[in-house]
């Protein structure tokens, strides 16, 4: 977006803004969007929607129906159960079965969401509001960590928390002794945690350095200090931005399944890496893949539809500057 | 959104820090920086003692009655769901912790000098132990953890903005930095150096790892994949994201179209690769997938789609990255071309334009930077791919990329060396991107 155009967007009133809305659902109502368009944009829409439709139709037919007849015949002659989803459940992959999978999963999602993002708000907030020398270089950096990919991280990392740190033969950090552990998260937590902290950084900065400089500098004036602002006013006004990137940080670590793969013990394992075990035990039977496939995208997808409406204004916040 | 934001400077803390004379006059603070690099150098003499110290057999671990991996094992012996609520509830102490220290230690008077003065001394060293160190090293742990508390407290009383400043800077920045460090810069750079050794980590082998990458089928075929990726992946996905995102823009049932296009990003890649599996799936006689069903209708023979070289099946694995790309792209871009203005839009209806060239000349400079954000964004997550070739081929048939490949060969083949120089190599190919975006942001924070 050019500066001037910026500039047109903050001149305008309350009132020039309501009425170009105005005008705009006027020629929205007036002009028919192109036939064309319309057509091409159902048929992309049915193209995006085709594969997930067939699996979960196949996901409700009776195992034997599902190996020799494709799913579109369902409709010609319907028949549908739940056998699938309760033989998914308690049925056992390598070490856990899809239900304690399940659990497991929301075990690591929660804190590896909480974590990462208090921890960036704490450094958002001191990159905007506390002035210091390199404070932009400094930034940018963090900015530019988020783009190491995450699998040159993985090794170091694994032999760190296994073994610990050994310079020289002195052992400075003996390492942590989790692997007999049965239901260990800690190395997953603290995976994710560092992993998502350059973005969450990075998008919440942009976000807390927008709010009103007067309010925190009335606040500083009246005695309070950065830990008040912070929590009592910084931590309520930038809810949304918090929300919007949560919700994120809660998809890509319910998805993941290179760090789970990485750094779980053999309890601990997440759904998606039961998932991935199991369609290998499952090889064709479909009815069971498709099931166990739509037990893991329920909580996506709840979170998804429940909180969509952050998305676009969190995204936003971070990705369309300058 | 535009540039004119203003980013004000931090307060100046001279009016509630207590302002001390070393750090106004020139003098006082020349002392303060030749004493910090003193304690410096001598933090690093220490540290070079502590390495060199003679080993000792069997050390025996020192604790205070508690460290962090005590604690990990106590937590893992819990059922899953009991742990969420109680590492959530120790972490939240531990940040009241940090903010009550940021909030009142500032201040001025005797007793929160004295409260700087212990948090300082006593932080470094209560995270020293909480790792639990071996007996022989702990005089230097012990020793090398004062000092640097030490030295935080006195350039913090000397500092210029007042006696406060630095302490509540170190503890908002502390946590964060000190996990990026530990977690992404140092094993960037042991990655790095691994990548020289052979594989097991022991023999300095020179560029040996990488002329494997460069000329073992595996090593090229994960190369070549991973280009192929990043060249069509971002480009599709964005270009059918960017039509589709046009095509519905104030088109009646809008939400509805969104919410079908942006399903995929939610649904896991391990979800999508067992969706798109079905949709290919290969059989003698009746087919189920269907896209071979789609094949025989037609009279064609059915075609194992995964399994299909050169290209096909790494073409069929892209799709499905596409697939749960697009709608990303899509929900971004939909917002940016309603932030273009309507009146360029009326201006180009005005001159007369049709509605090609009105895309053409006024939605796509609109829409510019978050174009560029997008590609970038799906860029890099198709350069880093893994579940996706994981999950459906296991890399078999020449459909093996970077990301997957060096997972594949340090699991499988304990192969350290050629999986860093894996990483290495995919490193290389981040970071034109890296530079561009840091470029681009440096220049948007001078502006401001």
């Amino acid at each position: 977006m050019s500066a001037t155009q910026a500039l047109v967007n903050d001149n305008r009133t309350k009132r020039q803004v309501a009425r170009d809305t105005r005008r705009n659902e006027a020629i929205a109502h007036k002009k028919l969007t192109s036939k064309g368009a319309t057509i091409a944009a159902v048929i992309i829409a049915v193209f995006w929607t085709i594969p997930t439709f067939g699996l979960f139709v196949t996901s409700f037919r009776p195992g034997a129906d599902t190996q020799t007849t494709g799913w579109w015949t369902a409709f010609a002659n319907p028949e549908f159960t739940l056998e699938n989803y309760v033989e998914a459940l308690t049925s056992g992959g390598t070490s856990t079965t899809l239900a304690a999978a399940f659990v497991n999963s929301l075990a690591i999602t929660i804190p590896a969401t909480i974590i990462p993002i208090t921890l960036a708000s704490l450094a958002a907030y001191a990159f905007a509001w506390i002035d210091f020398k390199g404070r932009n270089m400094l930034f940018v950096f963090v900015f530019a960590l988020q783009i190491v990919p995450l699998q040159m991280a993985l090794v170091p990392l694994l032999s760190l928390f296994s073994n610990g740190l050994t310079i020289n033969d002195v052992a400075i950090f003996p390492g942590f002794g989790l692997n007999n552990v049965e239901y260990s998260f800690a190395r997953v937590w603290i995976a994710h945690a560092i992993f998502a902290l350059p973005l969450a950084t990075f998008m919440l900065h942009n976000f807390i350095s927008e709010l009103p400089g007067d309010i925190i500098e009335a606040a500083r004036v009246d005695g309070a200090g950065h830990g008040q602002v912070f929590f009592r006013i910084v931590l309520p006004l930038a809810m949304p931005a918090i929300a919007s990137f949560g919700i994120f940080q809660f998809l890509w670590v319910w998805n993941d399944l290179l760090v789970a793969t990485i750094f779980a013990s053999p309890g601990a394992l997440p759904i998606t890496q039961a998932l991935n075990s199991l369609s290998g035990t499952w090889g064709n039977k479909w009815f069971l893949q498709s099931a166990g496939t739509f037990i893991s995208i329920i909580v996506p997808l709840i979170v998804f539809f429940a909180l969509q409406r952050f998305f676009v204004r969190g995204l936003l916040a971070g990705a369309t500057k300058g | 959104m535009s540039q004119t934001t203003v980013d004000n400077p931090g307060t100046r803390e001279q009016t509630d820090l207590p302002a001390t004379t070393h750090g106004v006059d020139e003098k006082g603070r020349r002392t303060t920086r030749v004493i910090v690099v003193i304690g410096f150098v001598l933090v690093a003499a220490l540290f070079f003692l502590l390495i060199f110290s003679a080993p000792v057999e069997d050390p025996v671990r020192t604790t205070i009655g508690f460290s962090l991996n005590s604690f990990f094992v106590w937590l893992g012996g819990l059922h899953p769901l009991v742990q969420i609520p109680i590492v959530v509830a120790v972490f939240a102490a531990v940040v009241a912790v940090l903010l009550v220290l940021i909030e009142y230690a500032p201040r001025p008077g005797r007793g929160y000098f004295i409260m700087r003065l212990v948090a300082c001394l006593f932080i470094p060293l209560l995270a020293f132990m909480l790792l639990k160190p071996y007996q022989n090293v702990l005089v230097y742990v012990v020793a090398i953890a004062l000092l640097v508390g030490g030295l935080l407290f006195f350039a913090d009383y000397r500092s210029r903005q007042g006696a406060g400043y630095l302490f509540q800077l170190m503890l908002f920045m502390a946590p964060a930095s000190i996990m990026l460090l530990m977690g992404l810069i140092y094993p960037a750079i042991a990655t790095f150096v691994k990548s020289f050794f052979d594989k097991t980590g022991e023999a300095f082998v020179g560029l040996e790892n990488y002329v494997w990458v460069f000329t073992n089928p595996v090593g090229t075929a994960s190369v070549v994949n991973t280009l192929i990726w990043a060249l069509f992946a971002p480009t599709i996905s964005v270009g059918i994201g960017l039509a589709y995102a046009v095509f519905i823009d104030r088109a009646r049932g809008e939400k509805v179209l969104k919410v079908l296009v942006f399903m995929p990003v939610a649904i896991s890649f391990v979800g999508a690769g067992i969706i798109w599996k079905f949709m290919y799936d290969y059989r003698q006689g009746d087919q189920i997938g269907l896209l071979n069903a789609i094949v025989t209708f037609f009279g064609g023979d059915p075609v194992n789609w995964l399994a299909v070289q050169p290209l096909v099946n790494t073409f069929m694995l892209l799709i499905v990255f596409i697939w749960t790309q697009t709608g990303f792209a899509m929900v971004i871009l939909s917002a940016a071309i309603k932030g273009v203005p309507i009146e360029q839009m009326e201006a180009a209806e005005l001159d007369g334009t049709n509605a090609w060239q009105r895309f053409r000349n006024v939605t796509v400079p609109g829409i510019r930077s978050s174009l560029i954000v997008v590609l970038t964004t799906i860029t890099i997550a198709s350069l880093k791919v893994y579940d996706i070739v994981a999950v459906m081929t296991g890399g078999r048939d020449e459909t093996t990329v970077l990301g997957f490949e060096m997972v594949n060969q340090q699991q499988r083949f304990q192969s350290y060396g050629h999986s860093s120089a894996l990483a290495v190599v995919l490193f290389i190919f981040v970071l034109p991107l890296i530079i561009y975006n840091a470029q681009s942001l440096r220049k948007q924070r001078e502006i401001r």
